[in-house]
C-alpha cells in the first residue's frame, strides 16, 4: 500500500502503527523522581502522576544525548522511551539512589493511533478516555486487556498511544483494528510516520540531531537549546535542580553562544516551479522524506546553515524542511536559500524560515 | 443571506461556483470591495456536496480534482481553511469477462499487472506517460496565460503571439507532433500506436470522452484526453485526488478563503439581469428587483447565459451573437450516485474491497465505448454506458456512515436532445440501465442500493444552470478552444460591454474544476483598471513568494 495513502490515514481517519521497538525502561523505587530530575533536562517533578513528558538527556556539557517520552504511571514509578539502547548509560548513573532500571523494551509492547478519528473510536471501547488531555494517561482495559492509554504520539495529530503487556499485544491490536473498521482505519509504516513527524516539526535522532555519546565532534552534536528546546529551562534560574547539563545549558543561555537555531523552512514554490520549469522538468512534489543534509545559503552565497528533513508536505502543499540556520538567521520570515540539484547542476531556491510545527492541527490539543 | 450589506461594490461576481469564487477571491484581494452572488442556496455551482440521504454526502456533480491549477492554493492559501486533496491509490478497469487491471501506486506492481494481460502492453505504457506528460508539460504554460487575440492588431498581442510561436518552436519535434496529433486526432489512432490489449486501450481512451460527445474514434477525442491529463495534481501529470468532503468541500474552502479576503458572498439571489448605460456595465438587477451597482460586473456562469441572457444580446455585434448561438453545449453526461449497505464484490477478487480507493473504470475496451456513442449519436442513451465510479467513503470515511459507502457514478453517454421522449420520462430508466449494467460487473449490485439519484442533463442544466447540461459550459472541440473560447476575438474575459466580463467554464481553458478561467479573468479585470499596478497577465509574472 502507498505510503502517501497511509500518511492520508494519519490526517483524515486514523492509522495504526507498531511502536513496540522502541526502548522503553520502567524506573521505579523511594528515589525514581529524584534520579530523573537529576538524569533528565526537563524537570520531570513537574510531571504528575498521570501525566507525561516529552523529554531529552544531556552530558555535562550541554549536549543532547537522547530524546524520549516519559509516563508518569505513580508517584515513584515511570516509564521512559528511548530511539536507542540506554540502559546501561542510565544505570551508570544511579549512584546511591534508591531506583531500579529494568529494561521493558520486550515486555511491553507499544500501538500508535493516531488520527482524527481515534479519539472517537478508542472512546466506544474505554470510554475514561475520552476525556484525556494532551499529554495524560489513564490505565484502563480494551478488550479485556489492562492497558495504559497516553495522548502522545509521534504524527502531530490527535493521537493516542497504547501501552500493552506483550502478550495482549496482538489481542489489543486486533481490538482496536476490529473498532476501527469502516472507520478508514489502516495499519501505516515508518514512511508514513515519518512524513507526519516532518510536518510536526519533531526531531528524529540520527537524522536531525546526533546522541553525544556517538557523536565523532562537536560539529556533530547539537545543545537543546540549538533544537529548540530552550523552553524547557524557563525555571532553571529559580528550580535549583542539580542534572546533568545545568552548568553548560545556563552558561549558553546566559552567554548566548548557541551555534545554531533550529527551524522550519518552507520552500517558495513559484521559484521552486520556476526553476525546474525553465530547465524543461517537471517540479517534483515528493512526498517522501529526504534525510541527506541541504545546504542553506543567503543571497550572497553564504552558508549559513544546513535543512536535515526534506519533504513535499501533501497538507501544507509545499517543500519544508527542518533545517538548523544560525541564530542570526533563525527570525520568522527570514529568506534563505536551499541548494537543490537541477539537471546536475547544483541550484540556489528561495525558501523562508517558518514557524514549527508546519503543521499543527487545533485537534491535536483540543 | 440573500441581501447584500452595500448598495455599490467595486465589483460583482454573478454565481458562485469556484470560478466565480476564484474570480471573486483574487478581486477582493487586490483590494476591490467585492460581491458574489449566487442563485442557490449553496456554493459552488457544479462543485458541490450534499446529504441526499442521512449520514450519506453525495457528490451530486462533480466528484474529483486534478486540474485545479497549483498557484491557486497558494496565492489564496487554500491550505489555510482547510485545502486537503485525499490520494487515491488506486484504479481498477473490471473486464466483461470477469478479469481486470489493479493499477497502484507501486510501478513493479503495475507493470507486473500489465504484463498479466501483454507484455507488449507493460512496456508500451511507461513510454505512453512519457510521452503523454511531455505533450502536459510542453502545454501546461498556456493554461496560465490569457490566451493572445488572433485577430487583435494591438502591437502587445503582436508580441503575445510571437511569443506563442517561439514556445512552439522551442519544442522537440517528436513533443510538437505528439501534441497535435493529440490536439486534432482521435484517441484511438493514438493509443492504437503503443497497445494491443482491448482493456489497456478501453481504460484509457475513456478520458477521451468525458463530457464530450464524441467516441474515441472520432476526431476530437485526443484533445479531451490531453485536457484530463494536464492537471498536476502534487507534482504528477494525470493525477487525481479527492478532496475531503468532496468537490463541495473545496469549492466551502474557497469560500472561506474568498471571504478571509473581503469579499462578500450571497446565497438565493439569482442575478436576473446585468444593468448597461452608453454600453458600460453599471450593475446588476437581482430577480427580486434589487439593484446594486458595481464598475465591474463578471459573469461566472455559460456563454450562453452570459451573453444571451444576462445582457440583451441586440446590445452586442452580430457575429458575437451568432458565434454564441452556434456554441456548441449538447450536454451528453448523467450522474447516478448510490448510497450503499457495502462494498461491492467483485468475483476474480473475492472479499478484497482495496481496489475501489480510486476510480473504478466500467470502459473496458474502445469497442464498447464506442458502441455506448453508438446511442448517443441516433438520440438516446447507451444501453451499456460508460461509468466512471468512485467510492469516497473508502478515503473519506465522513462521506458514509462506517461500514456504508457512498458511490459517485459518472455517465456517458446521456444526450440532453433524446429522440422522441424526454429526461423526466426516462430519467428513471436511465437509472435501471445504470445499475444494470453495475449488477453484470458486481454480482449482488442492487441488493447493496439503499438510495440512488439519478442526474440527467436536463437535471444538471436546472440545477447548476449549465445550458444543456454539458459539464464544461461548452463542449471541448478545438473551434471553441483557446483563440476560440467562447467566441474568436473574445476569448481574453472582456466582453463587447465595456466593464463586463467573463469568467466561467465557458471561457479559456475550460471546464472542470481548475480555477483557471476565474484567475486569469481577475488579472484582466485589474489590468484593466489599472495597467501600471497589475502589468500585463499575458506575460509569465516573476517569480516571488508570498
Ligand atoms: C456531473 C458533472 C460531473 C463533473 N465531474 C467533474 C470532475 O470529477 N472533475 C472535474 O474537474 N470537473 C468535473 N466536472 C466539470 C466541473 O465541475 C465544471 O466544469 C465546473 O465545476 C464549472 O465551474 P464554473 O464555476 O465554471 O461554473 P458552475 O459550477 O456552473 O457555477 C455557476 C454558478 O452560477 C450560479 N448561477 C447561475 N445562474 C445564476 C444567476 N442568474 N444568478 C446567480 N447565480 C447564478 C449557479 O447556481 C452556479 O452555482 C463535472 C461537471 C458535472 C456537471
Amino acid at each position: 500500500m502507498s505510503e502517501k495513502f497511509e500518511y492520508f490515514a494519519i490526517r483524515n481517519a486514523a492509522g495504526m502503527f507498531d511502536s513496540s521497538p522502541l526502548y522503553k525502561y520502567r524506573i521505579s523505587g523511594r528515589d525514581a523522581e529524584k534520579y530523573l530530575a537529576g538524569v533528565l533536562a526537563r524537570d520531570v517533578r513537574r510531571c504528575r502522576p498521570g501525566r507525561a513528558q516529552y523529554t531529552l538527556w544531556c552530558d555535562d556539557r550541554g549536549f543532547v544525548v537522547e530524546d524520549g517520552v516519559v509516563l508518569r504511571l505513580s508517584q515513584d514509578e515511570f516509564l521512559l522511551t528511548s530511539a536507542e539502547p540506554n540502559l546501561a548509560y542510565f544505570q551508570n548513573l544511579i549512584g546511591y539512589d534508591l531506583v531500579e532500571i529494568e529494561e521493558v523494551t520486550d515486555d511491553v509492547a507499544t500501538l500508535a493511533f493516531q488520527g482524527p478519528r481515534s479519539r472517537l473510536i478508542l472512546s466506544e471501547l474505554a470510554p475514561e478516555m475520552s476525556e484525556i488531555g494532551y499529554f495524560h494517561l489513564v490505565p484502563t482495559k480494551l478488550g479485556g486487556s489492562p492497558v495504559t492509554i497516553s495522548r502522545t504520539g509521534f504524527t502531530g495529530d490527535l493521537g493516542y498511544e497504547i501501552w500493552v503487556s506483550s502478550d495482549d499485544a496482538v489481542a489489543v491490536w486486533d481490538t482496536v483494528a476490529e473498532a476501527g473498521q469502516g472507520h478508514g482505519v489502516i495499519p501505516f509504516g515508518q514512511i508514513a510516520l515519518l512524513m507526519a513527524r516532518i510536518e510536526a516539526g519533531l526531531l528524529l535522532l540520527n537524522t536531525d540531531f546526533e546522541s553525544s555519546r556517538f557523536a565523532w565532534n562537536d560539529d556533530h552534536r547539537s545543545t537543546p537549546i540549538e533544537l529548540g528546546f530552550g523552553w524547557m529551562f524557563r525555571h532553571i534560574e529559580t528550580e535549583n535542580r542539580p542534572f546533568i547539563g545545568r552548568h553548560a545549558i545556563r552558561r549558553e543561555l546566559a552567554d548566548a553562544t548557541s551555534r545554531w537555531k533550529l527551524v522550519g523552512l518552507v520552500v517558495d514554490w513559484k521559484e521552486y516551479d520556476h526553476k525546474y520549469n525553465t530547465a524543461g522538468l517537471v517540479p517534483p512534489k515528493d512526498h517522501t522524506p529526504v534525510t541527506e543534509e541541504f545546504m542553506v545559503y543567503t543571497d550572497d552565497y553564504t552558508r549559513v546553515g544546513y535543512a536535515t528533513s526534506f519533504m513535499y508536505s501533501p497538507i501544507v502543499q509545499r517543500h519544508i524542511a527542518i533545517a538548523r540556520v544560525r541564530p542570526e538567521q533563525s527570525a520568522i520570515g527570514t529568506r534563505v536559500n536551499l541548494e537543490v540539484t537541477i539537471n546536475h547542476r547544483y541550484e540556489l531556491v528561495g525558501a523562508h524560515v517558518a514557524r514549527l510545527p508546519h503543521f499543527n492541527p487545533e485537534r491535536k490539543t483540543a | 443571506m440573500g441581501t447584500p450589506t452595500q448598495r455599490r461594490y467595486d465589483a460583482v461576481v454573478i454565481g458562485a461556483g469556484h470560478n466565480g469564487l476564484v474570480n471573486g477571491a483574487y478581486l477582493a484581494k487586490a483590494g476591490l470591495k467585492t460581491l458574489i452572488i449566487e442563485r442557490r442556496h449553496l456554493v459552488g455551482g457544479a462543485a458541490i456536496t450534499e446529504e441526499l440521504h442521512p449520514g450519506f454526502w453525495f457528490t451530486t456533480f462533480s466528484y474529483a480534482l486534478s486540474l485545479l491549477r497549483p498557484d491557486i492554493i497558494h496565492e489564496l492559501e487554500l491550505t489555510k481553511h482547510g485545502f486537503m486533496p485525499l490520494l487515491m491509490p488506486s484504479t481498477f478497469a473490471p473486464m466483461e469477462n470477469g478479469d481486470y487491471v489493479l493499477l497502484g501506486q507501486d510501478r513493479n506492481e503495475n507493470i507486473k499487472e500489465i504484463a498479466r494481460h501483454s507484455r507488449h502492453d507493460a512496456d508500451a505504457f511507461e513510454q505512453y506517460e512519457h510521452d503523454i506528460t511531455m505533450v502536459c508539460q510542453a502545454l501546461k504554460p498556456l493554461l496560465d496565460q490569457v490566451p493572445p487575440n488572433l485577430f487583435s492588431k494591438d502591437p502587445e498581442e503582436l508580441v503575445a503571439m510571437s511569443a506563442l510561436a517561439q514556445h512552439l518552436r522551442d519544442l522537440e519535434p517528436r513533443v510538437l507532433h505528439n501534441a497535435v496529433r493529440l490536439l486534432t486526432g482521435s484517441a484511438a489512432d493514438f493509443l492504437d500506436d503503443y497497445f494491443e490489449s482491448d482493456i489497456l486501450k478501453g481504460y484509457l481512451s475513456s478520458s477521451s470522452i468525458i463530457g464530450t460527445k464524441v467516441g474515441p474514434r472520432s476526431q476530437g477525442s485526443g484533445l479531451v484526453l490531453l485536457y484530463h491529463n494536464i492537471g498536476e495534481h502534487d507534482g504528477v501529470f494525470g493525477s487525481w485526488a479527492f478532496h475531503k468532503g468532496g468537490n463541495g468541500g473545496f469549492t466551502k474552502v474557497l469560500a472561506k478563503a474568498a471571504q478571509a479576503f473581503g469579499a462578500e458572498i450571497i446565497l438565493e439571489a439569482p442575478v436576473g439581469n446585468v444593468i448597461t448605460s452608453n454600453g458600460k456595465a453599471t450593475g446588476v438587477a437581482l430577480e427580486d428587483g434589487t439593484e446594486i451597482e458595481a464598475g465591474v460586473v463578471v459573469s461566472a456562469i455559460d456563454p450562453r447565459r452570459t451573453f444571451l441572457q444576462l445582457v440583451d444580446p441586440r446590445e452586442l455585434p452580430n457575429d458575437l451573437v451568432e458565434n454564441i448561438q452556434r456554441f456548441r453545449f449538447q450536454g451528453t453526461s448523467a450522474k447516478v450516485n448510490f448510497a450503499l449497505d457495502g462494498l461491492p464484490k467483485y468475483p476474480a477478487l473475492g472479499d478484497r474491497g482495496d481496489q475501489y480507493r480510486g476510480f473504478t473504470n466500467i470502459g473496458p475496451s474502445i469497442d464498447y465505448l464506442e458502441r455506448a456513442y453508438d446511442d448517443a449519436k441516433y438520440g438516446w442513451y447507451s444501453s451499456r454506458p460508460y461509468i466512471d465510479a468512485a467510492i469516497q467513503s473508502t478515503i473519506d470515511p465522513d462521506m458514509a456512515p462506517p461500514g456504508k459507502h457512498v458511490m459517485s457514478c459518472f455517465i456517458q453517454y446521456a444526450p440532453y436532445h433524446l429522440k422522441q421522449s424526454d429526461w423526466d420520462t426516462e430519467r428513471n430508466n436511465l437509472g435501471d440501465t445504470v445499475q444494470k449494467t453495475l449488477e453484470s460487473f458486481f454480482p449482488g449490485f442492487s441488493d447493496l442500493v439503499l438510495h440512488r439519484e439519478v442526474v440527467t442533463p436536463l437535471d444538471i442544466e436546472r440545477v447548476v444552470g449549465l445550458s444543456e447540461g454539458n459539464i464544461f459550459a461548452g463542449e471541448f472541440l478545438a473551434p471553441q478552444m483557446f483563440f476560440f473560447r467562447p467566441a474568436p476575438g473574445w476569448n481574453q474575459y472582456r466582453t463587447p460591454i465595456d466593464g463586463y466580463y467573463q469568467c466561467g467554464s465557458g471561457t479559456h481553458p475550460g471546464g472542470c474544476v481548475m480555477g483557471a478561467p476565474g484567475k486569469l479573468a481577475s488579472q484582466q479585470i485589474l489590468k484593466d483598471l489599472d495597467p501600471s499596478r497589475f502589468g500585463n497577465p499575458g506575460l509569465q509574472s516573476p517569480p516571488a513568494d508570498a
